[in-house]
């Protein structure tokens, strides 16, 4: 397993309620991906879907770093991005179910959430293209003369495209205020790291752009969260963008038609030893001095708000079929 | 009114847009110290500063995703292509993200971006660099399409390209920079977008063209003239919107078409103008739909080669005589 906790326990481990709070967070995103799933085969949600699971600790850890006016740009696989940045489950579940409630009005799908109220951007689903308009609205930021912060989430498989290269270095030059998170889950679709890439870690690449680079335990919510929050704090500052790197691993398939057989069974069982919810828990119940942590309350709380989120895009309309034509131009605010 | 050239009338709806608005701004590779490969961004970095001229690296990606970005955040950016050529490097940038954001998100956020440089053939620039390509942009909803032919039109359209809340594809033509025309001073001067202009009054034979294609008709007309044959020229100005209303009206009185682009012929623009026709204004037609257009091949080298590639002004004079003789 290639996830070495770069900052340790020893780093600044928030409190119980900090650490109570992200572990809610991540169990909303496990859950809700897990109920999407049960939908998606019963039917209920269409096209396909490009499922969080596993990768939780990561939109978790870097969002709780992150103001309520900083901007998130997601990917393909967008859901616990756009969870962990406060977006509802249910405008989401509304999009999923294709309803005129869903965060695009049903014109953008799973792989578009997102909701600028939010500070997250409809979600980028081409590879790789998230990042240069992440580096456009960190601009934006220096120009408005505001101290926002925008984060471009991606997959290791995102680093072998043009944009990633061209925005990395753009952003290195001007010291935009911007955060690339790199979520490696050691697979592009099918593609295992070791055939996409010459070197051991992503993160290796910063230097050549003259940002740093850091790669941490991306399972581990704390790690993340920490090294999130160094880069923050430096791209607010002005010190310019880092490129952070956390290695995790996707627990599904990469959409709902992948059977995910190309991965070893030991690999996988490693990493769900090392399941971000697990890892999370331990954090919490290895504080000092120990709390009582009983998750079955959290369980019950995630679990109504998904009902909640699933009865209100089920009660809600789909778009009219007048929707079809609006909004290819813009309409007025 | 004073005479000016195109490229001064671009810079000049640039420098009052963006003292009007400060959330406007200029970026490109070459647009700020070097003030612009063909000199259009002159004199605007010591005018408005580093921040809002912004050099960039040979970064086509990284322009258009940034202009689009900063627009989706709330700025409204003139990215500048070197040449459209080199906005291939930038197409899903353009195409996935600019021209989808509005309706992927049902408005809920909006792109209004100007997408600027030069296009078309000519000069013997071969075939990575003389192309005209403005169907591609023309066929992706989500865009408006803009080519202006006159100085005063590159003016007031840019003006309303900057004020758009859309995104814009904004193409000048090389070949016209360097014309000079008479431009409004006004601030306040604007050309709407999606009315086509009648450059000349005729009553035979309709000739529809845009940006460079325009001039050539206007003197194909001129020689048809002194052969008995009234030509009228409709300058589209905006392919996205487009003016079907001008064109109808157009050949509702002259009964005959011919429709003239740069682009390889081959599934252009005037296709589509045609198909229209056909569709909306058959009745009207005493004759066959004429197409001009390109050679569909890429863009030789050798003068004689190319001069053969672009239309002219004797394909144009050919294509009317088909249908009036």
């Amino acid at each position: 397993m290639n996830a070495a906790n770069a900052n340790g326990l020893q780093s600044s481990v928030p409190g119980e309620a900090d650490l109570i709070a992200l572990y809610r967070t991540m169990l909303l995103i496990r859950r809700f991906e897990e109920r999407c799933n049960a939908l998606f085969l019963q039917g209920r949600i269409p096209s396909t879907l490009h499922l969080y699971i596993g990768q939780e600790a990561v939109a978790t850890g870097v969002c709780s770093a992150l103001r309520a006016d900083d901007w998130v740009v997601g990917t393909h696989r967008p859901h616990g991005h756009a969870l962990a940045k406060g977006v509802s489950p249910r405008v989401i579940m509304a999009e999923l179910m294709a309803k005129v409630t869903g965060c695009c009005r049903g014109k953008g799908g799973s792989m578009h959430v997102g909701d600028v109220r939010k500070g997250v951007f409809p979600a980028v689903a081409i590879v790789g293209a998230g990042l240069p308009i992440a580096a456009g609205a960190a601009l934006s930021a220096r120009m408005r003369g505001t101290d926002q912060v925008a984060v471009a989430f991606h997959g290791e498989g995102a680093a072998n495209e043009g944009d990633w290269h061209e925005a990395l270095n753009m952003a290195a030059i001007w010291k935009l205020p911007v955060l690339f998170v790199c979520e490696n889950n050691l697979y592009g679709a099918s593609t295992h790291f070791s055939k996409a890439f010459a070197i051991p870690r992503v993160s290796d690449r910063a230097c050549a752009y003259g940002m740093p680079g850091e790669t941490v335990d991306g399972n581990d919510v704390v790690a993340v969260h920490d090294a999130a929050l160094r880069a923050v704090e430096r791209a607010r500052s002005g010190a310019g963008p880092t490129l952070l790197e956390c290695l995790t691993y996707r627990q599904c398939g990469h959409s709902r038609s992948d059977a995910c057989d190309y991965r070893p069974d030991e690999e996988e069982a490693l990493w769900k030893e090392r399941d971000p919810l697990k890892v999370a828990a331990a954090r919490i119940r290895a504080l000092v001095p120990p709390v009582p942590f009983d998750p079955s309350g959290i369980e019950a709380d995630v679990a109504a708000e998904i009902d909640d989120a699933i009865a209100f895009a089920e009660e809600s309309p789909a778009p009219a079929p007048e929707d079809l034509e609006r909004h290819v131009y813009w309409e007025g605010d | 009114m004073p005479l000016m050239r195109y490229s001064e009338a671009l810079r000049l709806a640039m420098t009052e847009e963006m003292e009007r608005d400060p959330t406007v701004f200029v970026c490109g590779e070459e647009v700020g110290q070097y003030q612009g490969t063909f000199r259009v961004t002159e004199g605007l970095l010591s005018r408005f500063g580093p921040m809002r001229v912004v050099d960039t690296p040979i970064s086509e990606i990284a322009i258009a995703g940034l202009a689009t970005g900063a627009a989706m955040a709330g700025l409204r950016p003139i990215a500048e292509f070197m040449t459209w050529s080199f906005a291939l490097s930038a197409m899903d940038q353009l195409v996935n993200h600019a021209a989808k954001i509005t309706y992927m998100s049902s408005g809920r956020v909006t792109c209004p971006a100007v997408f600027r440089g030069p296009a078309g053939t000519g000069n013997q620039l071969s075939a990575q660099h003389s192309q005209s390509l403005e169907s591609w942009y023309a066929h992706t909803p989500g865009f408006k399409v803009v080519l202006p032919f006159t100085p005063a039109d590159a003016k007031g359209l840019l003006k309303t390209a900057i004020r758009d809340n859309s995104p814009v594809i904004f193409m000048e033509h090389a070949g016209l920079y360097a014309q000079r025309g008479e431009v409004p001073d006004d601030p306040d001067f604007t050309v709407p977008f999606g009315r086509a202009e009648i450059r000349r009054e005729g009553t035979d034979v309709t000739l529809v063209a845009y940006s460079l294609m325009v001039g050539k008709c206007l003197k194909a007309a001129e020689k048809l003239e002194a052969s008995g044959v009234s030509c009228e020229v409709v300058d589209l100005r905006t392919l996205v919107p487009l003016d079907m209303e001008t064109i109808i009206a157009s050949v509702a009185r002259t009964h005959r078409v011919v429709v003239v682009q740069e682009e390889w012929l081959n599934v252009g623009f005037a296709a589509e103008v045609a198909a229209r026709l056909a569709d909306e204004a058959f009745d009207e037609l005493d004759a066959p739909i004429r197409r001009v257009g390109g050679a569909d091949v890429p863009m030789p080298y050798a003068r004689e080669l190319e001069q053969a590639a672009i239309p002219g002004e004797d394909a144009i004079i050919a294509a009317v005589r088909s249908i009036v003789d």
